[in-house]
């Protein structure tokens, strides 16, 4: 099933995981790394071997994680500003005079932000749109967000088709606007897309209608982890949360 | 008798019997009212639905009452012209299990019935791809199979042959005349009304103006002038197998 949304379609023992469970294992890693102080640096070396470990067991080529990593560069530009504009005392590396604090607030971004991300992505590579909702739902997400998530993941690649058509149609009348103009043109057009996709859901509430909707949608998940699977699932994170005391407990 | 909220009047008295098994073309010139009409069939519009209009609708001997919606819904199947707004769940099982899981079916029945209605239109081995990894006559096909689920005794389609290429417009032919149902299907397309359709009603400004079989009706060289019909080149209606043959 290539390109439903970030799945890496291979069999692994972390495909196979409920969604309901790597979203908890999600939440948790990632509270855990949030919470442990910056300059105790063997906990993220911890953090990054587990992570490590789980991607290798997924099997997921290094260059897709690599690539995905790309949506954290803004972060990453903030996080090398903030070495020569933070205040306090200086540290001289290779001959430039960069604050103390910034290198240590830069490294924290850095690092835990690297570590969130990849998390993310293990998470989004592994699991379908349709198993995130379903795990989502399990979790007792309100019905309606679960829905409405559902209808988002449904018609993106419908409404981005109509946006292309937009464009199509535009540049085949001559416009040609370049980078700026098309940018105005698609704000223009937003406008029109809305009233589109309005439509578009009205009679997709018909067409609910008509089949016999009440008001509640139906569920998506059938059954339940077991408690292998959510100790399994919850190997990492529990581990990441004993390195996160340990590091509070040794930094104190 | 109905008029849309802004005022615009679609249908001027409607009235018409489809017999249990029948298969009926409803043809017309666009803007004639068709669609409106299907949407009375199973109280999308109408006052059922709290709008306007008057008038009285009975599918298989149950009167269209707000305390019958339900059990009119799930009578009367309705396929909508595009796939994309039929289709709205995450995969295709999902979307096929929608109606009937709406009906109160749960688990293995749940998904015999499902599997059912993928097997009748040739779509089970697709029950686990998202609708938008489908090509647009399979969507029709998954279109089709989320109302078969329902168990419907009247079929609607909208427009079931537009924008597919040939061979999806013949295929899909094969499993609509394959099915056993009553069918009401709006098109443009005349041979396909003649190929699937003993009878057709013709409609225009929101009257049904004839009412007969199909290869009559696409004969009569001046009521189809008269309502902005016309044959595709060279095609004789007198000439062709219909589905009497």
């Amino acid at each position: 099933m290539s390109g439903d949304g970030l799945l890496v379609a291979v069999e692994s023992p972390v495909h196979r995981i409920p969604a309901q469970v790597k979203l908890v294992a999600l939440f948790i890693f990632v509270l855990a790394v949030v919470s442990t102080p910056a300059a105790v640096f063997w906990a993220f070396g911890g953090y990054a071997v587990m992570l490590l470990a789980a991607l290798v067991t997924a099997k997921l080529p290094a260059p897709v994680v690599s690539r995905r990593l790309a949506v954290e560069t803004p972060f990453l530009v903030f996080a090398l500003l903030l070495p020569f504009v933070a205040t306090g005392p200086q540290v001289s590396v290779f001959g430039l005079q960069l604050s103390q604090s910034g290198v240590l607030g830069a490294w924290n971004v850095l690092a835990k932000g690297t570590l969130g991300v990849i998390a993310a992505i293990l998470l989004s590579a592994t699991t379908a749109p349709r198993e995130l909702l379903a795990g989502l739902e399990r979790l007792r997400l309100p019905a309606t967000l679960v829905a409405i998530l559902s209808f988002m993941v449904r018609y993106l690649s419908v409404v981005s088709d109509d946006l292309h058509r937009m464009r199509v149609a535009r540049e085949s009348r001559g416009y040609l606007g370049g980078r700026a103009g098309q940018l105005k043109a698609v704000a223009g057009g937003v406008g029109v897309l809305f009233v589109r996709s309005f439509e578009r859901g009205e009679r997709i509430h018909l067409a609910m209608q008509s089949r016999a909707y009440t008001g509640r949608m139906p569920q998506l998940s059938t059954h339940g982890a077991s408690q292998s699977q959510w100790l399994v699932g919850l190997a990492i994170p529990l581990a990441a949360i004993l390195i996160a005391i340990a590091a509070r407990v040794v930094g104190l | 008798m109905f008029a849309y909220p802004d005022g615009r009047q679609a249908l001027f008295g409607v009235d018409f019997t489809v017999e249990r098994g029948e298969r009926v073309a409803l043809l017309g010139p666009n803007g004639a009212g068709k669609t409106t009409l299907v949407l009375h069939l199973n109280g999308i519009l109408g006052s059922v639905a709290g709008g306007t209009g008057s008038g009285r609708v009975q599918i298989g001997g149950t009167g269209l009452h707000r305390e019958h919606l339900g059990e009119i819904r799930r009578k009367v199947g309705l396929v909508f012209q595009d796939p994309d707004d039929q289709l709205f769940m995450p995969t295709v099982r999902d979307d096929v299990a929608f109606g009937p899981a709406n009906l109160g079916l749960r688990a293995s029945e749940l998904d015999d019935r499902v599997h059912e209605a993928l097997v009748q239109v040739g779509m089970q081995d697709h029950a686990d791809l998202a609708p938008h990894h489908l090509s647009f006559g399979q969507r029709r096909r998954v279109a089709v199979a989320t109302v078969l689920a329902m168990r419907p005794e009247v079929l609607v389609l909208d427009e079931p042959s537009s924008n597919l290429d040939p061979a999806a417009r013949r295929e899909l032919a094969d499993i609509l005349a394959g099915l056993d149902v009553t069918l009401l299907m709006i098109t443009h397309d005349l041979p396909y009304a003649l190929q699937l359709c003993e009878r057709s009603l013709l409609m225009n400004g929101g009257r049904i103006v004839a009412d007969g079989k199909t290869r009559d009706l696409l004969a009569d060289a001046d009521l189809m002038s008269a309502n902005r019909l016309e044959l595709p080149y060279a095609f004789n209606p007198l000439s062709v197998p219909g589905p009497e043959h």
